[in-house]
C-alpha cells in the first residue's frame, strides 16, 4: 500500500506554486532536496548538472523548480533526445523530486505537465523515463500520470562475474 | 505470475466497487457484469469484506461497499490477498555443483538457469502491480474509452 502524510498536503496548499526554471540560487536547496530523498548529498554532482541543463542555452534541456512562498519544493530534470538507443527523438525525465512534506499536493504534477509541454514546444510527441522497479513511490506517480511499460528494456551486466 | 481465477474476480470487483464509491453493490450484480459465477464471486467478496475493504451492507438490497483508499490501494495489494506470492521461485542460487566429467549442463544447472529468467519475469510483474493503484487504473480504463 502506498502511505503518504496526509497533514502535509495543508502545508504546502497555504501558497501557491509557480514552476519556473532554475536559478543559481536554488541549487541549495534542490541539492537539500535530493539529499533528503536519497540519504546523499552530491554538490559537485548538482554543480554539473546545473551547468548542463540549467544554463538555458540549449533549448532542449529543462531544469524546471516548483516555488511556493519563497521555497523550493520541487525539481524536474529532463532533455529531448534525439535516436538515443534508436528511439525517434523523445523527451526523457532524467530526474524528479518534491520535499516529502510537500507531497500530494500537486506539485509533481505540475512539474512533470511543465517539463512535457515544454517537449511538446520542441514538436516531441513521447514522454519517457526510466526508474528502479523498487522504487514503489516514483512508479506510482509516473503511473498516475499516464506512463506505461515501454517497448524497450533495460539490461545490464556485472562485469566483475 | 499467473493469476488465479478469484485474484482477478477480486481485481474486477474492487475496481467496480472503487469507481462507484458509496455505491452498494451486490455479488449478484458484478458476476453478471463480469460472467463470473455468482457463487464463486460471493466467496471472494467475503474475502475482500474480512480484510476491510469492502464493507458488508445487510438487508434487502444489500451488498457490499467500498471502505479501502482508491489512490493507495494497489493491485499488488489485491493479488496478495489471494496468491502465495513470497514463496521465492528457485532463484539467486549460485550455480549447482557438477560433475567435471560430464560433457553437459547437469539438470540442475539448467533449472537453476531457468528459474533466473523465470524469477527476473517475476520480478517485473510484481513492480508493475505494486507501481498500479486503483485510481491509477481507473484512469487507464477511462483513457482506453476516449
Amino acid at each position: 500500500m502506498i502511505w503518504l502524510k496526509k497533514e502535509a498536503v495543508e502545508m504546502a496548499l497555504k501558497d501557491p506554486v509557480r514552476v519556473r526554471s532554475v536559478q543559481p540560487g536554488d541549487l541549495a536547496e534542490v541539492i537539500g532536496i535530493d539529499a533528503g530523498i536519497t540519504g546523499m548529498r552530491k554538490p559537485d554532482y548538482w554543480s554539473e548538472i546545473l551547468q548542463r541543463y540549467g544554463s538555458g542555452r540549449r533549448r532542449q534541456r529543462f531544469f524546471l523548480v516548483a516555488e511556493a512562498g519563497g521555497r523550493i519544493e520541487g525539481f524536474a530534470i529532463g532533455e529531448v533526445r534525439d535516436w538515443e538507443y534508436g528511439m525517434p527523438p523523445c523527451g526523457w525525465v532524467f530526474a524528479i523530486g518534491v520535499r516529502p512534506d510537500a507531497r500530494l499536493a500537486g506539485i509533481g504534477t505540475r512539474l512533470l505537465d511543465a517539463i512535457c509541454a515544454g517537449f511538446r514546444r520542441l514538436g516531441v510527441t513521447t514522454v519517457r523515463t526510466i526508474l528502479a522497479r523498487d522504487n514503489s513511490l516514483i512508479l506510482s506517480f509516473f503511473r498516475s500520470q499516464g506512463l506505461m511499460a515501454a517497448p524497450f528494456i533495460a539490461l545490464e551486466k556485472d562485469l566483475e562475474r | 505470475m499467473k493469476l488465479q481465477k478469484n485474484t482477478l474476480a477480486a481485481i474486477y470487483s474492487v475496481l467496480e466497487f472503487a469507481a462507484n464509491p458509496g455505491r452498494q453493490l451486490s455479488a449478484a450484480e458484478i458476476a453478471r457484469q463480469y460472467r463470473i459465477s455468482p457463487h464463486h464471486l460471493a466467496k471472494v467478496l467475503r474475502s475482500l469484506g474480512r480484510t476491510g475493504l469492502l464493507e458488508s451492507v445487510r438487508g434487502v438490497g444489500g451488498g457490499y461497499r467500498f471502505t479501502g483508499n482508491a489512490k493507495r490501494l494497489t493491485l499488488m495489494d489485491v493479488i496478495e490477498l489471494f496468491e502465495d506470492v513470497g514463496a521465492p521461485r528457485r532463484s539467486g542460487r549460485r550455480a549447482a555443483r557438477r560433475d567435471p566429467a560430464a560433457a553437459g549442463p547437469s539438470p540442475l544447472e539448467v533449472e537453476d538457469a531457468v528459474g533466473v529468467v523465470l524469477a527476473e519475469i517475476d520480478e517485473i510483474a510484481e513492480a508493475t502491480f505494486r507501481s498500479i493503484t486503483l485510481d491509477t487504473m481507473l484512469k487507464l480504463v477511462a483513457r482506453r474509452r476516449k
